[in-house]
């Protein structure tokens, strides 16, 4: 009995493992990618939310895949983005551009054209004015590498 | 300074005050990564848009850092709110000394 019960928090304690690896991917970083997000935020947590990212789930070309990044914000003086940061971990080089925002802009929104070299997860980090980060992930299939960047 | 393509900005032409305007913005520019080689085999040297800022009657609105994976002939589009008639003012600036600079006038009522 005693055995069968041991035998049974093992498992259990083997389940919440196999989940805690299943889930994990959804927030991991990839091995490129954390020491950028260190470089740029230091041990701040980044925080899922208030980001939608918006990307093409398959791309036919990694050289011009287009992306909007819009940030629930109300941009007012006293609540507001000052910065968007838009990353593709797998890329030779994981940043791919930093932008700059205050309450003049009215939304937070933008949208560029970008290089994706690899299938992969594409993340926007918007940093607020009280400093806090957060976050929006995308799973992008490329068929034709951008192997531009 | 060397050269750099056409840029093309497009702008509302009026607004009314307090309203969002969208703008777009385009440069033409190779955007070479560094990361490619030519036929012969020979790397292409890195030659990239650095930044790109957009001004409103002398105050910045918009600012961005660009890195090798935005795409050949960068474009933006964003937004502010519309408060005064003006000129908006935008420049890039690229790697080996280039700028590229527009503008455009909003009337604002």
């Amino acid at each position: 009995m005693k055995l069968d019960t041991g035998r049974r928090r093992a498992l259990q304690a083997l389940a919440a493992g196999a989940c805690l690896v299943i889930v994990r991917p959804a927030t991991a970083e990839s091995e490129e990618l954390a020491p950028v997000l260190r470089e740029l935020f230091g041990d701040r947590r980044i925080e899922q939310g208030k980001v939608t990212l918006d990307l093409p789930r398959l791309a036919e070309s990694g050289n011009v895949v287009p992306v909007t990044v819009s940030v629930d914000s109300p941009m007012t003086p006293q609540d507001y983005v000052k910065r968007i940061h838009l990353f593709a971990g797998e890329n030779p080089q994981p940043r791919i551009f930093d932008v700059e925002l205050g309450p003049h802009n009215g939304v937070a929104k933008l949208s560029s054209r970008v290089r994706i070299s690899t299938s992969q997860r594409v993340m926007a980090v918007a940093v607020l004015n009280d400093d806090t980060l957060w976050s929006a992930e995308v799973d992008v299939e490329v068929t034709v590498t951008g192997c531009g960047t | 300074m060397s050269r750099m393509g056409r840029a093309r900005v497009r702008v509302p032409e009026t607004a009314s005050r307090g309203e969002v305007i969208e703008i777009r913005t385009m440069v033409e520019h190779p955007m070479d990564s560094g990361f490619l080689h030519n036929n012969m085999g020979q790397p292409i040297p890195r030659h990239i848009v650095e930044t790109f800022t957009c001004t409103y009657n002398g105050s910045e609105i918009f600012r961005a850092r660009l890195h090798p994976a935005v795409s050949t002939n960068p474009y933006f589009l964003f937004h502010t709110v519309a408060t005064e008639t003006g000129e908006l003012v935008f420049t890039w600036k690229d790697d080996q000394g280039g700028v590229a600079t527009a503008s455009a006038r909003i009337e604002v009522s």
